[in-house]
């Protein structure tokens, strides 16, 4: 029924995870260049395209003027549907091959882990950050396959680089075996659903966290302003991250509802009842409301855009306060972070 | 400030004007129609919702009294500074406080009074035929025409009828108006269950909630302790702790009994990092299910409960029981049997706590420590340094007297009252602590009597639990879930197509589609009708890229 432990495995995972985190930061920095390489680029052809217009316009031909205005604009933002424009970006690139290369060391840091256990790798938070961290990158990366979203690739490949840091320097735990009351099947099905949900709130928390910056450059843009955040160039517009992070979201929602549900059962297995108001439940119930309160406002009038956003963003706050301070200083059933 | 009396009079004349205007048009029924319609908006939902979430927060930053009483009485006495005002504003009881119910309760009835209406709707909508053509489909989110040649032989009517035929093989609801005027048009919908499942959604959580208060009435549930050997029989007395519910009657409990037979726990002798840390935990048990019945051998695990006479049973505790015997100053044996030893620091060091009330002349009293594995520091601490019985030690102060348990009052078991005892042993006193080994005994002084420690036995804690709300809470719930995936994800649309013919002979053909709520794959929709229509009708595939379908097709649902 257990398996026994193996360290040497458990010390190879070590190894994969610490390797892991240093390709990733090399990707980052690619991710980051691109960002600011392209954004000069765009700047440039910007000029290039008011200077050609300024011939026109002092010649005083009126039908020309508006053209390079429409182009401009254009740049201002990229592609809305997302989807991989002609145009060569070599960074980018390299990012995306950077970060292919780390997600399969990743992948191989997590395998060896669960082989060390022998068990599914969530069984305490250095655990489920490990995992969770490679479970983002993977979903990020599918992603791209169909949609050129490696605008979000600075954030989340900076958010994988603090999660596996993290994980390494204050969440460290030794390969072991699970206490009895994590003996269940359903710490497979509860604990993945909820490592899967929280990397898709993590993409979406990176989208929204956009979308406030982008919606702020476009009114400064609108009102004539100087474009101060040139890099944002690169980004969709507000409009289009928003639909695509409420549909991210939307699924999120759902897989968190079934983290939610699948939770209540095992509790009522392991504790005889489903729900108690265990702290570890108090804060994902407000993560779900809170989510539901997102949903809700994209149907209310007045509420969508900026305000919907800021639900993202503090829905994924609290994923992040329910796993960090609750798991380590609030008492409670759910005590499993494997420290002590 | 000139002229007070002036601007007095004015202010009066508003109110009086403000009166005069607004309460006699909107009465007591407008009132409370305006009331509703506030409750019930979306936007109220949405307030009352964040709130609730703001609300629950607290219940996990205080310690609640349903699950864990003492914890909060504890916390009440060590700030005596706002302690008692924190327990005036129910936050020790957060989720059954006045203003956390008032939350959800007008959540609810805000949700009730949004989707009965929405309900009554939709099944009228159900009921009736897609919406009547628009007269410019061209204001659609998708537009698009199509023109069949004149040589095609396919007049306006085929067209219309065509073009019904193929929405409804696509799963529309197809309505086909005028098909012999002029103008021939046709209306089609589908994904009406988009809103039945947000209705189910809706509906089912109110179906949770009745459930969990279902479970509140008429459940009930109980802790109890049981030695290696011993046998619970499901009555009232057979509790250690028994929290009925608010309707519960005690000719519920069906008189099942359950023994436990053994209890084995295996230990990590693996890991060094978790070295001596339980990893499994299994009680063997015999169980009837009544007095008559046959007995029947279970397993009862962590995860893993026995589920027996409506009732389930989980094993939520553990430790050791010594086995004493202590008699008294007489000789008699005053007390034989397990003593259960509470858990309080690693590798099972637990405390004990001996009363015996039948010991004559004086009643005895002990307390001290249990350690399955003794271990002394060089400063004379002692401690357990394995979990598991390698040096089994008992080390007891002893008290004579009155225990006080005559009174009536109730006492804890794992407390000793000493205030009115006279202390026998104990460290600080010339006869020194007890310490006992299995197997020995040691004789009291003054002749008070002696105990042995015969040796030692394990035991379990076990949770019993009957919730009827259970089960509906989980249909519910999965019902929920059902109706939210569909609400998401099924794409409620209309088609409108209207045909004609030019003057020179050719049919034109111009359709428009319309999403409620958010499609992000309408112009999908859109192109794939196109691509339909263009094969029923053998035209030419369009080139690439020049489809006119328009990106944005955002709609919000009011």
């Amino acid at each position: 029924m257990l398996f026994s432990i193996n360290e040497t495995m458990g010390q190879y995972s070590e190894l994969f995870m610490l390797l892991a985190a240093g390709t990733y930061t090399v990707a980052f920095v690619a991710f980051a260049w691109d960002l600011a390489k392209s954004s000069k680029t765009l700047r440039a052809v910007d000029l290039k395209a008011a200077a050609a217009a300024k011939v026109p316009v002092a010649v005083g031909s009126a039908g020309s003027e508006t053209l390079p205005a429409a182009e401009s604009a254009g740049a201002r933002t990229a592609g809305s549907d997302m989807r991989y424009a002609a145009e060569r970006r070599a960074p980018a690139r390299v990012a995306v091959a950077l970060s292919i290369l780390g997600v399969l060391i990743h992948a191989a840091g997590v395998v060896t882990r669960a082989l060390g256990a022998g068990r599914v790798p969530w069984g305490n938070m250095y655990e489920f950050l490990t995992t969770g961290a490679f479970v983002a990158v993977a979903v990020f990366l599918v992603a791209l396959i169909r949609r050129d979203l490696r605008f979000l690739g600075t954030f989340v490949i900076g958010l994988a680089v603090i999660m596996l840091v993290a994980a390494s320097v204050a969440y460290w735990t030794p390969v072991g075996h699970l206490v009895p009351a994590l003996q269940s099947y359903w710490l497979v099905i509860h604990v993945s659903i909820a490592v899967l949900s929280s990397a898709l709130f993590t993409l979406t928390f990176a989208m929204s966290a956009l979308q406030l910056v982008q919606s702020h450059r476009q009114k400064t843009l609108a009102a004539g302003g100087v474009d101060k955040l040139g890099f944002m160039r690169l980004v969709p517009d507000a409009l289009s991250l928003e639909n695509l992070s409420y549909r991210i979201n939307t699924v999120a929602f759902v897989g968190w509802t079934f983290t939610l549900m699948f939770g209540a059962i095992w509790a009522e297995k392991a504790w005889g009842r489903f729900w108690g108001w265990d702290t570890k439940e108090v804060w994902t119930f407000v993560i779900w409301v809170v989510y539901a309160g997102y949903l809700h406002a994209r149907a209310t009038r007045g509420w969508t855009g900026t305000r919907a956003a800021w639900l993202s963003i503090v829905g994924y706050l609290c994923v992040i306060f329910n796993f960090t301070i609750v798991n380590q200083f609030f008492n409670g059933l759910h005590s499993y972070s494997g420290l002590s | 400030m000139s002229e007070p009396v002036e601007a007095k009079n004015k202010t009066k004349t508003i109110e009086d004007a403000k009166a005069g205007a607004a309460l006699p048009a909107l009465g007591l029924k407008g009132m409370l129609r305006w009331a509703w319609t506030q409750l019930t908006s979306m936007r109220t939902a949405l307030f009352l919702l964040l709130l609730l979430a703001v609300a629950a927060v607290p219940g996990s930053l205080f310690p609640q009294r349903p699950a864990n009483p003492a914890v909060v009485t504890q916390y009440i006495k060590d700030h005596p500074d706002y302690g008692k005002i924190l327990d005036a504003v129910q936050l020790y009881d957060v989720y059954s406080s006045a203003w956390f119910s008032a939350i959800y309760l007008l959540l609810f009835i805000s949700l009730i009074g949004c989707v009965t209406p929405r309900a009554i709707a939709h099944y009228k909508a159900m009921r009736s035929q897609p919406p009547r053509t628009p007269q410019r489909l061209s204001r659609l989110p998708e537009y698009g025409t199509l023109v069949v040649p004149a040589d095609a032989g396919i007049p306006a009517s085929r067209a219309i009828t065509d073009a019904a035929a193929l929405l409804k093989k696509r799963g529309y609801r197809v309505e086909v108006r005028d098909a012999d005027g002029e103008r021939p048009s046709l209306g089609a919908e589908r994904g009406l269950f988009k809103e039945v499942g947000n209705l189910v959604f809706h509906t089912s959580l109110i179906g949770v909630l009745v459930s969990v208060a279902i479970g509140g009435l008429f459940g009930y549930s109980g802790q109890r302790i049981l030695v290696e050997g011993d046998t619970f029989v499901n009555t009232l007395v057979g509790y250690d702790q028994f929290s009925p519910g608010t309707n519960f009657q005690s000719n519920w409990l069906q008189p099942y009994s359950i023994q436990l037979d053994k209890f084995d726990v295996k230990f990590d002798r693996e890991s060094p990092a978790h070295f001596g840390q339980p990893i499994d935990f299994t009680a063997q048990v015999t169980t009837k299910e009544n007095p008559g019945a046959p007995a029947q051998k279970q397993v009862l695990k962590v995860n893993d409960p026995v589920t027996l006479g409506g009732t389930s049973i989980y094993l939520t505790g553990n430790g050791y029981a010594p086995v004493i015997t202590v008699r008294d100053g007489k000789g008699n044996v005053a007390l034989q049997g397990p003593v259960v030893a509470k858990l309080q620091g690693e590798n099972y060091y637990s405390s004990v706590v001996i009363k015996v009330p039948d010991a004559k002349p004086d009643q005895l009293g002990f307390a001290g420590f249990f350690l399955p594995t003794a271990f002394v520091t060089e400063q004379g601490v002692s401690f357990s340094g394995d979990p598991e019985l390698i040096n089994p030690q008992l080390s007891l102060n002893s008290y004579y007297g009155d225990l006080g348990l005559d009174k009536g009052t109730p006492q804890n078991v794992f407390e000793l009252d000493v205030k009115s005892l006279t202390q026998l042993n104990g460290r600080n006193l010339p006869t020194k602590g007890i310490t006992l080994v299995p197997g020995k005994t040691y004789t009291l002084p003054d002749g008070k009597g002696s105990i042995s420690f015969d040796g030692v036995k394990k035991y379990v804690g076990v949770d019993i639990h009957h919730n009827p709300g259970q089960v509906s809470a989980l249909f519910f719930a999965l019902l929920a879930v059902a109706g939210l995936v569909v609400s998401l994800y099924l794409n409620r649309r209309r088609v409108w197509v209207r045909t004609g013919t030019h003057d020179d002979g050719r049919t034109m053909v111009e359709y428009g589609l319309l999403a409620r709520g958010e499609d992000h794959r309408l112009a999908g929709e859109s192109a794939a009708i196109r691509e339909l229509l263009q094969r029923e009708w053998q035209l030419a595939a369009d080139a690439p890229e020049t489809s006119d379908t328009v990106a944005s097709t955002n709609t919000k649902d009011q």
